[in-house]
């Protein structure tokens, strides 16, 4: 869909070094599932309104479909595959906090997220807190007060 | 996506501002891309020749100049979230930057890109409407500044020509002082473009009104000064019938909303009198 010459991009993933030739403009998404078969990140919406795409750049949470790869060249990629994340998986499991599965890689990354940033900020994790972190990640069916107990849940280490 | 489509990704100033020589209409400056990645998937524009900028950390940052405070235009919603600085200076851009979309857009969303967009409903920009914000524009042949009221020209139209870069965003010192308000009416907490956005700044002394400069998003095809309300105010010890006559005046006079998908015009001009209503009465009727 990027009719730019292809290039030569190289950012670890998940803590591997990958390269990807691709147009410069092509989404980090795309890049991710196609080039690199790493299909955990889904599309939901393509402009950046349901966080279903959502990957940590530099440890930072973004919307991968927003993101051209020409952007993260150099940087550190972390998808829902990724290791650290096992106990965030394991409680959105326990807690019942997936249903279709759609919303659910973007939620456990920006659950991540944001209890690193609890962490960083030595803030206690919330239920509060976490419905304002994951308030960019949409779900069309759970009605959300499983997803936020999953976070919380995988934020105080309680998951079964 | 056209197929002539380059991208250019300096990583320093002066290699941003070389790749913008001879530049055109058609070259686009790529920041955080929230408005124009969405642009792209829609099809809504075709990236011709792109420079992308995000890399260029000259453009990021916040400091204290003796004029005020220095925001590069990258730095990001949750950078300015982030800053004592921004927040000792300039209070409602940071309350501000915090309603604009969520985690994932703040990090990535810049202030740059907010004027740079021209969108009338940005959210930041009715903020350096208010508080008189001077834009800094470079390019290879030299710099200029001029007000974020000169820079917006009209719907997704700025002053900016094609080989300038916004470089970054003058907020002056505070006026002795200097109260200010901000408020945004959307349709969810989170992610809602604004149905009506509101930024004011007022000096006031022993009650009496000197300065009120207030300014409005999504009520006109572009962000506007609400003129009326410092015309009727200005020197005066307003009580609430006061600020309520001023606030139906601005609603009515100072603003041209349209009816779209996201509202209608007399919805919106009703909601921007009742929040002026509301922010001038916290604002004023409290310290008398
Ligand atoms: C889901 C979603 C929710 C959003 N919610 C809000 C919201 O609540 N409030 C709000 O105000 N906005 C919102 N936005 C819009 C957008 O996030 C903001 O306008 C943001 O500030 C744009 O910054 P950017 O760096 O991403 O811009 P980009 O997309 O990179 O650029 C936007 C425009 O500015 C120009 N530009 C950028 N930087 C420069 C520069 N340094 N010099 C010259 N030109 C430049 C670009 O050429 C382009 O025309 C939302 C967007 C999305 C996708
Ligand atoms: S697919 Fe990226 S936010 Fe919806
Ligand atoms: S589980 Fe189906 S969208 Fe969330």
């Amino acid at each position: 869909m990027n009719g730019a010459p292809d290039t030569s991009f190289t950012f670890t993933v998940n803590g591997e070094s990958r390269t990807a030739r691709c147009a410069p403009l092509a989404r980090l998404l795309d890049v991710l599932r196609e080039d690199l078969r790493l299909t955990g990140s889904k599309e939901g919406c393509g402009e950046g309104e349901c966080g279903a795409c959502t990957v940590l750049v530099d440890g930072v949470a973004v919307n991968s479909c927003l993101v051209p790869v020409c952007q993260v060249d150099g940087a550190a990629v972390a998808t829902v595959e990724g290791p650290g994340l096992e106990a965030v998986r394991e409680a959105f499991l326990a807690e019942g906090g997936a249903q279709c599965g759609i919303c659910t890689p973007g939620m456990i990354v920006m659950t991540k997220a944001w209890m690193d940033e609890c962490e960083r900020a030595g803030r206690a994790p919330t239920a509060e807190g976490a419905r304002k972190a994951l308030a960019g990640n949409l779900c069309r069916c759970t009605g959300y007060g499983k997803i936020i107990a999953s976070a919380v849940a995988a934020a105080r280490g309680e998951s079964r | 996506m056209s197929p002539a489509a380059t991208v250019s990704s300096p990583r320093t100033l002066a290699g941003a501002l070389d790749a913008l020589v001879g530049a055109t209409e058609a070259t686009l400056i790529l920041a955080g891309g929230t408005d124009l990645m969405v642009e792209f998937q829609t099809g809504r524009t075709r990236p011709g020749h792109v420079v992308d900028v995000w890399r260029v950390d000259e453009l990021r940052g916040i400091r204290a100049e003796p004029a005020g405070l220095r925001i590069g235009a990258l730095t990001t919603c949750t950078e300015l979230r982030a800053s004592a600085l921004a927040q000792e200076h300039a209070d409602i851009l940071v309350i501000a930057a915090d309603e604009v979309g969520a985690e994932q857009i703040q990090a990535r969303a810049t202030i740059g890109g907010n004027l740079g967009t021209a969108s009338p409903a940005a959210d930041l920009t009715p903020v350096l409407f208010a508080l008189e914000a001077e834009v800094r524009l470079v390019s290879k042949a030299g710099a200029r500044s001029l007000p974020v009221t000169e820079f917006l020209t009209g719907y997704r139209k700025t002053a900016r020509r094609p080989e300038e870069l916004i470089e970054s965003i003058l907020v002056p010192t505070r006026a002795p002082g200097e109260r200010r308000g901000f408020r945004k009416v959307g349709t969810r907490r989170a992610q809602s473009i604004s149905k009506v956005v509101v930024a004011v700044a007022v000096t006031a002394l022993d009650g009496v009104i000197r300065t009120l400069r207030a300014s409005a998003g999504s009520v006109a095809e572009r962000t506007i000064l609400l003129p009326s309300l410092e015309r009727e105010l200005a020197g005066k010890a307003p009580d609430a019938a006061a600020l309520d006559r001023a606030a139906r005046r601005a609603a009515t006079a100072d603003c041209a909303p349209i009816d779209d998908v996201r509202s209608t015009a007399r919805y919106r001009r009703e909601v921007l009198r009742r929040i002026l209503r509301t922010l001038l009465a916290e604002l004023l009727l409290d310290e008398t």
